[in-house]
């Protein structure tokens, strides 16, 4: 065969819909869990509601709280996530839920979290998948809308993203600091003495090898493992007591659940099967409704075979987008040029110090700034260890002072960083006027040199 | 595949099963004891330290009280040096803004500087003031006493004589008594906290998040640190955050050679805290310098908690050399204070960067994926 009938015949090829559906009501459900409990510990309110100034991406500066409203935006998010699980309107649903919750994660970029960034770029791939064909309210309620199998791609696409993730992952872990001095596991391992039964393990130095050698393995195997059918029950064992030990050992919030239940979507489809009957038989919703033998085909696709060309675009980026760090010079961990979006989970133990001097162009008079009456203590923690967050935040006290009356404010920064149990250096040109460098994608040579080699990824 | 396959299994199981059989016995383990430490803070530094300001802010209440009974040059002095004994102590406690400190917001109330003396005026001819409420945070507390005692005239007499002045001088002395009573309740009802219940839960509360006593801790001593010490007493009269000096915001405006000894002492007493040593002086014992060795975290191949104690000595040092009226050190040389400022200003990268890293302090409760 040649390649191009080998890729013709795999996209015709076509699986049972039920791990789509489960995956489905899975995530929707997790969603809603997930926003619940960021409304109830009060996070709204303290990351998006209290602080006067946020930390926007590039090109998106007009993502921003807007006020009290900021809650309207959860709660349609919390709505469409119960809609997304329901299947009630599936298209509508995905679509709102990919929108309102990249918008929050786009609010401020203190915040942000690889796997905040999981969830985006899942449920945007989640809008081209028939996720809603089988034991959903809309092929309840739509007959024509009921399919008992789907094409084996819609499947594929979420276990590609979810290996996509742990590998690159696992590459991220290949440098010296993880491998060599088992760093940032020691700082963080050694923190953790209280926790029941291994706290006292916690403390010895093996140990901390141990986990990071383990942890490296596991991500870049596990892929390969879940999609082995010989090994993907054991392999699932493993992504349960992976993300349990995380779960315990540092604050990643729900992000452990969900990927314990994504990996789900590997395990054969009997188990799907059986959780929907389980489910089905509470709910008084026969599955059997659902296994009609008929085949979703992308001619009942609303966006039509545009799809296939999406998606496949989408995971090309997918691909690349981690691996832009090679077009920049200087250290990654340093100076996080394409450090984001790219899998970069738990690797560094980064703090900084950024005291910014405010300098009259016109007639010399300078002073500093108390960072504490613009930021919140999690914005300026932040912000003094990554420095696109520095020069953002220099550009708003340039523009905070002219209106104060300061005429042509330069900002000039005495910052220091510490990384990976590493003493402090000095982090951004202290000589550089800040008010004088753009924003922008390119090398940032305003930042001092890292004094340290960490070789590897 | 096969290898892969052993390789993964192996190690997963040595890094996940390894740890259920080890002994955990807490005797035994090798770490540094947090708990001790918290156990130390606690007993031998913070709940001495608030009870022997308790034992002044009594003595305070007491003069004030006999003051306003007699309003005598004698009853004056008395008064003016449990006013200055009172202060003293509190330079010691007022980083622990930790349980009922923090709840009741102490230190916004005992020493939000410079007093507003138009506002405090107003208070004391209208007789209606609330001191309980946020917006009278700066006309009270030892910044309003420190006007009152020693700011109000010129000489001996002018005090006297606005104490007993048939319109408003009983006006006053009931002011002033309401703030010595304030500063006294509000003290006991923090040590009263400490002695029942809030002992245990600080020292047991050891864990490692924000919330833990630690951490907590540890932020609200570099918040102190940075903020009231650095900046509050040294860095805003000096004009570091405005461009311009300001004598009249040093701390302890009005009663003379007194700034740069409070200052002094909320050094050593920072220092004190750092090393874990007694608040009787009795015992360098377990505190932050120990957990930084333990660790053994080094800068340029030198302990952190050495580099820390060498700047701390830095800045005493420069402080040393400064006007005993800090204010006039602004007016006649302001460049030797802002060197002062710059020593201080050299300890916040190492507490704040170095050591908070080494110790993985967390910041705020807050999900994370280590950036």
């Amino acid at each position: 065969m040649s390649p191009f009938t080998q890729i013709q015949t795999y996209v015709q090829k076509h699986v049972e819909a039920a791990p789509l559906a489960v995956f489905r009501i899975l995530f929707g459900i997790l969603m809603f869990l997930s926003l619940v409990r960021f409304g109830l510990n009060g996070w709204i309110d303290k990351f998006y509601i209290q602080p006067d100034f946020h930390f926007s991406y590039l090109g998106f500066e007009w993502v921003k709280p807007i006020g009290v409203y900021t809650y309207l935006i959860f709660l349609v998010c919390g709505i469409s996530s119960l809609m997304v699980a329901m299947g009630y309107k599936y298209r509508f649903a995905i679509i709102t839920f990919f929108l309102s919750f990249t918008y929050i994660e786009l609010m401020d970029k203190s915040t942000y979290l690889n796997h905040y960034y999981f969830i985006s770029i899942l449920s945007f791939l989640m809008i081209f998948l028939p996720a809603n064909v089988y034991f959903s309210l809309d092929a309840y309620q739509n007959e024509k809308l009921r399919f008992h199998r789907v094409p084996a791609w819609t499947v594929d696409a979420i276990k590609l993203l979810l290996s996509i993730v742990y590998f690159y992952a696992g590459i991220a872990k290949l440098n010296s600091d993880w491998l060599l001095h088992a760093m940032p596991l020691k700082i963080w391992l050694t923190a953790k003495y209280d926790i029941p039964f291994i706290g006292g393990l916690l403390q010895k130095e093996w140990v901390h090898y141990a986990f990071s050698w383990a942890g490296l393995a596991y991500d870049l195997f596990i892929p390969f493992l879940l999609w082995n059918k010989k090994t993907r029950y054991i392999a699932f064992v493993f992504v349960v007591l992976f993300h349990v030990m995380t779960a315990i050992l540092f604050p990643i919030g729900m992000f452990p659940f969900i990927m314990i239940f994504a990996a789900t979507i590997f395990l054969g489809v009997d188990l799907h099967r059986g959780v929907l009957k389980g489910l089905g038989n509470f709910l008084d919703i026969h599955q059997n409704l659902f296994m009609n033998r008929k085949k979703w085909g992308l001619q009942n696709h609303g966006f039509a075979r545009k799809s296939l060309l999406i998606l496949s675009l989408f995971f090309l980026i997918q691909l690349l987008v981690p691996l832009r760090f090679l077009l920049y010079p200087g250290e990654l961990f340093w100076t996080e040029e394409g450090f984001r979006f790219s899998w970069r989970v738990m690797l560094m133990e980064k703090a900084g110090y950024a005291n910014f001097k405010v300098v009259d162009g016109k007639n010399g008079r300078r002073f500093y700034v108390d960072n504490s009456r613009f930021l919140t203590p999690f914005q300026e923690k932040q912000m003094a260890a990554q420095a696109d967050f520095i020069l953002e935040y220099a550009h708003f006290l340039e523009e905070y002072y002219e209106n104060e009356g300061v005429e042509d404010a330069q900002i000039y920064v005495e910052s220091f960083a510490a990384l990976n149990g590493r003493g402090s250096q000095v982090f951004v040109d202290p000589n550089r006027d800040l008010t004088q460098i753009k924003r922008s994608l390119k090398a940032r040579d305003w930042i001092v040199p890292f004094d340290d080699k960490i070789i590897g990824f | 595949m096969r290898f892969l396959k052993i390789t993964c299994l192996s190690l997963l199981i040595m890094g996940f099963f390894g740890c259920d059989n080890g002994p955990t016995d807490p005797q035994n383990m090798d770490s540094f004891d947090r708990k001790a430490m918290l156990a130390n803070w606690a007993d031998n530094i913070i709940i001495p330290a608030y009870s022997d300001f308790a034992t002044k802010t009594e003595s305070l209440k007491n003069a004030g009280t006999a003051f306003n009974e007699e309003t005598s040059q004698e009853n004056l002095d008395l008064l003016r040096n449990a006013f200055k004994d009172a202060y003293r102590s509190w330079q010691k406690v007022s980083m622990f803004a930790i349980g009922k400190a923090e709840e009741e917001t102490v230190r916004e109330y005992f020493n939000i500087f410079p007093v507003d003396v138009e506002d405090l005026k107003e208070n004391i001819s209208s007789t209606s003031y609330n001191l309980s409420l946020p917006s009278e945070f700066d006309q009270q507390g030892f910044p309003a006493l420190d006007y009152l005692l020693f700011g109000l005239g010129e000489n001996n007499d002018d005090f006297i004589q606005a104490f007993t002045d048939p319109s408003l001088g009983e006006n006053r002395r009931n002011y002033l008594l309401d703030l010595v009573n304030r500063i006294d309740e509000l003290t006991d009802m923090v040590l009263t906290d400490w002695q029942s219940g809030f002992r245990d839960e600080f020292v047991n509360n050891s864990a490692n998040s924000a919330t833990a006593s630690v951490d907590r801790l540890v932020n609200d001593y570099i918040f102190y640190y940075e903020k009231h010490l650095r900046a509050g007493k040294v860095g805003i009269p000096a004009g570091v955050f405005s461009g311009s000096p300001e004598a009249g915001l040093v701390e302890a405006l009005y009663a003379e050679d007194f700034n740069r000894e409070l200052l002094l002492i909320a050094l050593d007493a920072v220092q004190d805290f750092f090393n874990g040593k007694h608040y009787d002086g009795s015992q360098d014992a377990v505190g932050l310098d120990d957990y930084l060795d333990e660790l053994e975290t080094t800068k340029n191949e030198e302990n952190l908690s050495k580099l820390i104690n060498d700047q701390f000595d830095a800045a005493r040092t420069a402080i040393e050399g400064l006007n005993m009226n800090l204010n006039q050190q602004v007016v006649d040389d302001n460049i030797s204070m802002l060197s002062a400022y710059d020593q201080l200003q050299l300890n916040v990268v190492l507490l704040k960067v170095d050591m908070l890293q080494a110790l993985n302090i967390n910041v705020d409760f807050v999900d994370a994926d280590g950036d």
